[in-house]
């Protein structure tokens, strides 16, 4: 079911996840039986239009869906911790899954203005990270502040360290917001959405400043995103989802040189530039891929994307074809690469 | 201009707390002291507010009954803002309160202020501690229903959920991270409070209900004096006077307060 055994065994697995909402239409499943696993020291990318259920399968993972949600999880989330322990995230009781965010588990949300607290100075911020996870006291703390000020490399930290969130920039913000992240050392960060709140030219600076760190420190990071150039240029391994269900897994490489799943061929190629190769049907038009995602409430009863793909055949519409092996540690859920695959291992 | 209201406004309040303070040094004359053959004199230069209807210096009543006034108002909003921040904050934070908590504020908030207070009053007894307690009852509702709106939109933002995503505990979260964004508004309530706290102890005096008639309050010495209005008008001009002014500074001074501690704004003042 999993990706052949790498040297490293990952650092977080997520096998079966499913989240679903009751709501007074019934209930609806977010996140259905998704599986992947990240390195150590690798990115994985989570790919996947506004509610396919990236943000949830995140906010799953960190235990930070509201209880009045009233959310029904299954699954496991094998996570090896720095102690090099192995702790299933979604069985953790409430204190010791606080004990982890923020220390080992840290994440980094899109909205880099409203993720601060407005009426409390960065520093401080920060530094009750560091207070809590690591038990310094203020001054120490403050002075990891503002050395992680200087890893993020916001000029004048000392002076910074004790300005608002208001008088700092978004990307400056975000700066923040990865600086707190990282305090602790975390061994997994959960980018959601980092730079989609910014300009292009800074979403290129924090990217390489997380590469950075990345590097520096060895963490892993889950990065959820919509942007396939984005995934291009960061991710490892690439994880697409559709509706809730995971219909492609590849390293980063091979699902952009020969996307399998029709969705994530739709996703490619709806990149304006020219990064396809011009051949012959190369399209004047932006492509987009027809229609709309089903609702939650009433998914079709068949492959989730049959209504909007081009290739859809009639089997297709009868059951949801299964996630199978189609090559090295490669996955789709489609019943075309679902034959060649069988034929491909006969 | 805003920034000299405030000013003004602060000036004000200190004189009258320092002639609180130092009511015995401000002004020499026993507030209690009755001499029948000077009732109602104008003011002059031996009574510089003039005499009541028992012959008491009025400049003396008022400079004392500052002290009680002040530390009935002070009481009352100190109180009622505390009890206020707790009982919105937690309706407000914990879902599963909101409702119980809230009908519970709903219902006290039914009763017209002064009617409750009287009530209360008629119950506990006419002393100090109860028109306070009563007072206090009557206000927090008031304070609960602000915070509790105040903290349903902070709860809601981001930086709750980064905050939780760091690992704080949701006590923590409470008292460190949306207490703070609730200032502004507690402050502008507290001060109303403080303001209308005045007015209500001078009301419930006035009908009697409010403090023994002997502790110098500027509600008592309106009410006591009142009948005699039309003959001299220093009786209540005077005790009136102190009581606009003071509740006057006070909502003036919250609203600048509440600027102030507000970060983004913190240049312009």
């Amino acid at each position: 079911m999993d990706t052949p055994a790498p040297a490293e065994p990952p650092r977080l697995m997520v096998r079966n996840l499913s989240t679903s909402f009751p709501t007074e239409d019934g209930l609806v499943r977010s996140v259905a039986d998704v599986s992947f696993s990240i390195l150590p020291g690798k990115t994985t990318a989570l790919v996947g239009e506004s509610g396919s259920g990236k943000s949830v399968t995140s906010l799953t993972l960190m235990r930070l869906l509201p209880k009045t949600a009233n959310a029904q999880v299954s699954g496991e989330a094998p996570f090896v911790t720095r102690e090099g322990r192995t702790v299933d995230l979604l069985a953790l009781g409430d204190q010791e899954i606080r004990r982890l965010r923020g220390n080992q588990l840290a994440m980094i949300f899109q909205e880099p203005m409203t993720s601060l607290n407005p009426v409390i100075t960065i520093g401080e911020q920060i530094a009750e990270s560091v207070r809590l996870h690591k038990g310094l006291d203020r001054t120490a703390a403050l002075a990891q502040a503002k050395r992680m000020l200087d890893l993020v490399e916001i000029p004048a930290s000392a002076q910074r360290l004790h300005e608002y969130p208001h008088q700092l920039s978004g990307g400056m913000r975000q700066r923040v917001m990865i600086a707190l992240a990282m305090a602790c050392d975390p061994t997994l960060l959960i980018a959601d959405e980092p730079t989609t709140a910014l300009d292009v030219t800074i979403q290129a600076q924090i990217l390489v400043l997380m590469r950075r760190l990345q590097a520096e420190t060895g963490m892993s990071i889950l990065f959820i995103t919509h942007n396939l150039g984005v995934v291009a240029h960061h991710a490892d391994d690439v994880v697409v989802l559709y509706a809730g269900r995971v219909v492609e897994r590849a390293p980063v490489r091979p699902l952009f040189a020969a996307p399998e799943h029709p969705y994530t061929q739709g996703l490619l190629a709806c990149l304006p530039g020219k990064v396809r190769g011009a051949g012959p049907t190369r399209p004047k038009r932006l492509f987009a891929i027809r229609g709309q995602v089903s609702s939650p409430l009433s998914p079709p009863p068949g492959c989730a994307f049959e209504p909007r793909c081009d290739h859809a055949q009639a089997r297709c519409s009868q059951a949801m074809p299964a996630l199978v092996e189609t090559g090295a540690s490669r996955q789709a859920r489609c019943v075309r690469v679902a034959a060649a695959g069988v034929a491909a291992a006969a | 201009m805003h920034r000299r209201i405030v000013m003004v406004s602060a000036v004000v309040l200190f004189v009258i707390a320092v002639l609180a303070l130092g009511a015995p040094w401000f002004a020499s004359a026993d507030p209690n002291d009755t001499a029948v053959l000077d009732r109602l004199k104008p003011p002059s230069r031996a009574h510089l507010m003039g005499t009541d209807e028992l012959g008491r210096d009025m400049y003396a009543r008022i400079v004392h009954g500052a002290r009680y006034s002040l530390a009935i108002a002070a009481l009352t909003a100190l109180g009622s803002v505390l009890a206020g921040t707790v009982l919105g904050l937690v309706a407000g934070f914990f879902r599963r309160l909101d409702a119980p908590l809230m009908r519970v504020v709903d219902a006290m908030m039914s009763f017209p202020d002064i009617l409750l207070a009287i009530a209360l009053v008629a119950i506990l007894g006419p002393t100090l501690l109860n028109v306070v307690l009563a007072l206090v009852l009557v206000y927090t509702p008031r304070v609960a229903r602000v915070v509790r709106a105040s903290t349903l939109v902070v709860r809601e933002l981001l930086f709750v959920e980064a905050v939780r995503a760091l690992g704080v505990r949701t006590s923590r979260i409470l008292w460190r991270h949306i207490l703070p964004n609730l200032l502004s508004p507690i402050m502008v309530q507290g001060s109303f409070i403080f303001a209308y706290a005045i007015l209500a102890e001078a009301g419930l005096s006035f009908l009697g209900v409010g403090v023994p008639p002997e502790i110098p309050t500027w509600g008592t010495m309106v009410a006591g004096s009142q009948q005699y209005a039309d003959r001299a008008f220093w009786v209540v001009l005077f005790p009136g006077l102190a009581i606009i002014f003071t509740a006057l500074s006070l909502q003036l001074l919250g609203d600048g307060v509440r600027d102030l501690l507000d970060p983004k704004l913190k240049k312009t003042l």
